[in-house]
């Protein structure tokens, strides 16, 4: 195939054919970002909790009255026993947040040694006690689990400093990437040292926004109930009560837990409309906006495909519409059929391969400056390629119909004349 | 019949004409025109759906009165633990009331959130939990809150930490059915307050007054008003932002007056600058109180304090999500595609066309007249692409709360200059795509069309 006929009969359309061009290069840089960002929405809201996501309620308590520690913190127990005893409860466990939520957890800064200089690592914890493992439905992977004699209580002034602490395998990873993590000694706080004393294979933090992407899997178990009303430094007042449901008891737990609290004690708020939430729940009202973007992205790109196509059958039809005597010409001097159809494919090869080369340029420059203002990661090359082959297709099937109508005029056209 | 009559009525009936012309042209090209309204309605749709919700987030709370409020800012971190240079958002508990002594402007509020329990008088309804904003008496007069009965508290009763409420319309549906609740009391933690005040409906978006504490501008609204000097005495802490570095662990705060002492940042403030002048005499006050900070040993560094304006200080609080801003990008860049598509596939539909302008020209058609039959058509189109995309901007209103927040995207609503900026954006987006097509289609010429084969 003759690439230099092609060039001369491009070069008598050159705004055409640079139309034809920066439509496939503007095409492949959106779709190609546009589609990135759909990937990037579809893991983040497809991650595991680690979590038994299908049996957890999470219900938000809130005292009344500043009452003080010491009062709060046996109501709870009261109110835990109340849980656990509730027919269809597998367990329950008090905390200050919930996975799936939007914030609420506790941000902690672990350093190894009380003087370290260099960032302390970053990590998010939830309070919990001998029950938050059974009741997340989450498995430890070395270690032990926490005895019921170390569960502190925590006032609104106190600092984390708990003796013991489980936290996740990413997380043990990331404070002793070459050791074994339990047994080992880290600091939350000034006051004094930590030690690991097991590890769970995997557990979310409470941010299920992208705002803490970094350290979404790197969670740390305080064992601590938070007994007071007011907002402290680390958590918000009031207590969230874990319960994981027998299979196929959600929904009567949900109907009994309520009541039973409040029969326990009516000075508490468990806010009516949306104090209790299952995690199921909470997944789908904290990645609403993700799945929402995806399909309009997604939708935008069909739609740009769409049009892109229209426009070279649109191009393509014109052409072969004016080129109708010379292409009658060059059937009657001897090309066949498959060389006028192989023309007209080979002049859209190249149109488009040079639309693709602009577009990956594009593209590359579009993903530049989104990362620059926004928190999205580098995209990856071989996306380009799957959008350039993509349009590549695209082009060669929208060039078809026109093609086809182009090989099918007779020789005798070259005659022809008005 | 006067002349001018005469040219009106011979240009309508060319109007007529070129409408038909385009009516005949669409018909023979189906596919290709259902392909243009289709690109022009999504893209006009599209960057209308992401514009309200751009307008509803970036709008001005308080446009009669945005220009006299302002934010006083003081740098209590030091440059070791502030952000970048910039000072806090929020002040310290001794900044806050240095500031509300000192009275250097017209009004002067100060602002935290709590979390309250509201106990119901009767054993039948449970209590509830209500978010309110612990502030100073200005407050009222200061935003301009319009009130249903009764009215804000006085400035003695700041002083003498008076048990006194003002409530929000909703509390007041919910506690006393609509009623005039001016004079009764509520329980709110267990203490009675008297309540002096019920506010209309208002709800300022976004929440300009306590974005900086509260981070929900857009969410959340206040159900009561509590005086700031009370919540002080109650040792009422903040349900909203407080932080003592923007790099370091908080320090050790053991009780309620290491909170007061610490160089926490917790307390929004505002004052009312009515004239230019006020803004520059305040600016000055401002940076020679942390002059006398540094004089006196609390900061070792140089003053660093900043004043902002409402729209200014909703900038600095990104009060605008990044995502609605992204989206109106998106969307316009989207609409660019669209509109080059449209020029590649008018140029194709154009000079399909050539051997009818070729006939067209040699029974006298000038250039102009050339020029008027494709742009009509053009405007034809996009007027069609308009009305397309005014039925998916109303879809996409309806839809709109999947793809952006919830709060943001229920601000946002679809008036009339909505509507007419959707066609307009089509017609207009219809005319430009069309330039160059019209342009290359009157330059055809005449003889030559008419010699060579069609």
């Amino acid at each position: 195939m003759q690439i230099r006929p092609i060039l001369a009969a491009l070069r008598r359309h050159k705004m055409a054919t640079l139309l034809i061009v920066l439509q496939i290069a503007l095409t492949l840089a959106a779709v190609s970002n546009a589609l990135f960002i759909v990937k990037t929405r579809v893991l983040h809201l497809s991650r595991p909790s680690g979590t038994d996501e299908a049996h957890l309620v999470a219900i938000r308590n809130e005292w009344i009255g500043q009452p003080d520690a010491r009062h709060i913190d046996a109501q709870m127990r009261a109110d835990l026993a109340t849980l656990r005893n509730l027919p269809g409860v597998r367990d329950a466990f008090a905390s200050q947040a919930y996975p799936l939520q939007e914030g609420g957890g506790g941000l902690v800064r672990i350093k190894h040694r009380v003087e370290q200089t260099t960032k302390a690592q970053l990590a998010l914890s939830y309070l919990a006690d001998e029950h938050a493992i059974d009741t997340f439905g989450i498995t430890l992977v070395a270690g032990r689990n926490f005895r019921a004699d170390e569960i502190g209580s925590l006032g609104p002034y106190d600092k984390v400093a708990p003796a013991v602490i489980i936290i996740t395998r990413d997380l043990a990873h990331k404070l002793f990437p070459d050791d074994v993590a339990v047994g080992q000694r880290v600091y939350l706080s000034d006051d004094g040292p930590s030690t690991i004393i097991g590890v769970v294979d995997r557990l979310q933090g409470s941010y299920a926004g992208s705002s803490t992407r970094s350290i979404d899997e790197d969670t740390v178990l305080v064992p601590a109930r938070y007994a007071s009303s007011d907002d402290g430094a680390s958590y918000a007042g009031g207590t969230v009560y874990l319960v994981r449901a027998q299979p196929g008891q959600l929904a009567a737990v949900l109907r009994a837990a309520p009541a039973a609290l409040v029969a326990q004690n009516r000075m508490r708020v468990i806010n009516p409309e949306d104090g209790m939430v299952t995690l199921a729940q909470a997944r789908t009202k904290a990645y609403a906006t993700d799945r929402g973007v995806a399909i309009m992205m997604g939708a935008m790109c069909l739609l740009l495909l769409l049009a892109t196509a229209g426009g070279i059958v649109g191009l393509s039809s014109f052409w072969v519409g004016q080129r109708r005597r010379s292409i009658g010409v060059r059937r009657a001097l001897g090309a066949t059929r498959g060389d006028i159809l192989r023309y007209f494919q080979a002049e859209n090869a190249l149109i488009v391969g040079a639309g693709v080369v602009l577009g990956a340029a594009l593209g590359i420059a579009a993903n530049l400056s989104l990362m620059a203002h926004y928190e999205l990661p580098r995209m990856p090359l071989w996306l380009l390629g799957v959008g350039a082959l993509l349009l590549w297709l695209l082009g060669q099937l929208a060039v078809l119909g026109p093609a086809r109508r182009a090989a099918a005029v007779p020789p005798v056209e070259a005659t022809r004349s008005v | 019949m006067s002349r001018a009559f005469r040219a009106a009525a011979r240009g309508a009936s060319l109007l007529t004409y070129y409408f038909d012309l385009a009516w005949r042209s669409c018909r023979r090209s189906k596919a290709l025109t259902a392909l243009v309204v289709l690109l022009m309605g999504c893209g006009a749709a599209t960057c209308m759906v992401s514009f309200a919700v751009f307008r509803a987030a970036a709008a001005d709370p308080i446009p009669w009165k945005s220009q006299q409020l302002f934010v006083p800012q003081i740098d209590n971190f030091g440059p070791a633990h502030n952000w970048k240079g910039e000072p806090p958002t929020l002040l310290s508990y001794t900044d806050a009331v240095a500031l509300l002594q000192a009275r250097q402007a017209r009004r002067q509020v100060l602002i935290y959130g709590s979390k309250w329990t509201v106990l119901p008088g009767d054993a039948q309804h449970l209590p509830s939990s209500q978010e309110g904003d612990a502030v100073s008496h200005d407050f009222f007069a200061m935003f301009d809150a319009p009130f249903r009965y009764g009215g804000g508290w006085s400035a003695s009763d700041d002083e003498q930490r008076a048990a006194v409420v003002v409530i929000s319309s909703a509390l007041n549906r919910k506690l006393f059915g609509g009623a005039n609740s001016v004079g009764r009391e509520i329980e709110l933690d267990a203490h009675a307050y008297r309540i002096v005040g019920v506010l209309d409906d208002w709800n300022p978006s976004p929440r300009f007054f306590d974005v900086s504490s509260t981070w929900y501008p857009f969410s959340r609204p206040r159900q009561l008003y509590v005086p700031f000097s009370r919540a002080i005495d109650l040792h009422k802490a903040a349900s909203t932002n407080f932080y003592c570095s923007t790099n370091s662990v908080d320090p050790y705060l053991p009780n309620w007056d290491s909170i007061l002492h610490s160089e926490c940042a917790w307390i929004a403030a505002w004052v009312e600058l009515p004239r230019r002048a006020d803004v520059e005499r305040y600016r000055d006050w401002l940076h020679n109180y942390a002059a006398e900070q540094q004089r006196v040993g609390r900061f070792d560094w140089p003053p660093n304090v900043r004043l902002s304006g409402v729209g200014q200080w909703l900038q600095i609080m990104k009060v605008v999500p990044k995502s609605s801003a992204l989206s109106l990008i998106v969307s316009v860049s989207f609409l660019l595609i669209c509109l080059v598509n449209v020029v590649g596939l008018m140029l194709a539909r154009f000079m399909r066309r050539a051997p009818e302008i070729g006939v067209r020209r040699a029974l006298g058609a000038s250039r102009g007249a050339i020029y008027r039959q494709f742009l009509t058509e053009a405007a034809a189109i996009g007027l069609a692409g308009g009305v397309l995309g005014l039925l998916l901007t109303a879809l996409g209103m309806v839809g709109i709360g999947k793809v952006f927040e919830p709060e943001i995207a229920r601000l946002a609503t679809l008036d009339a200059s909505l509507l007419l900026l959707t066609v307009l954006v089509a017609v207009t987006a219809s005319l430009v795509a069309a330039l160059y097509p019209t342009w290359r289609a009157a330059q055809v010429q005449p003889a030559w069309q008419l010699k060579s084969n069609g």
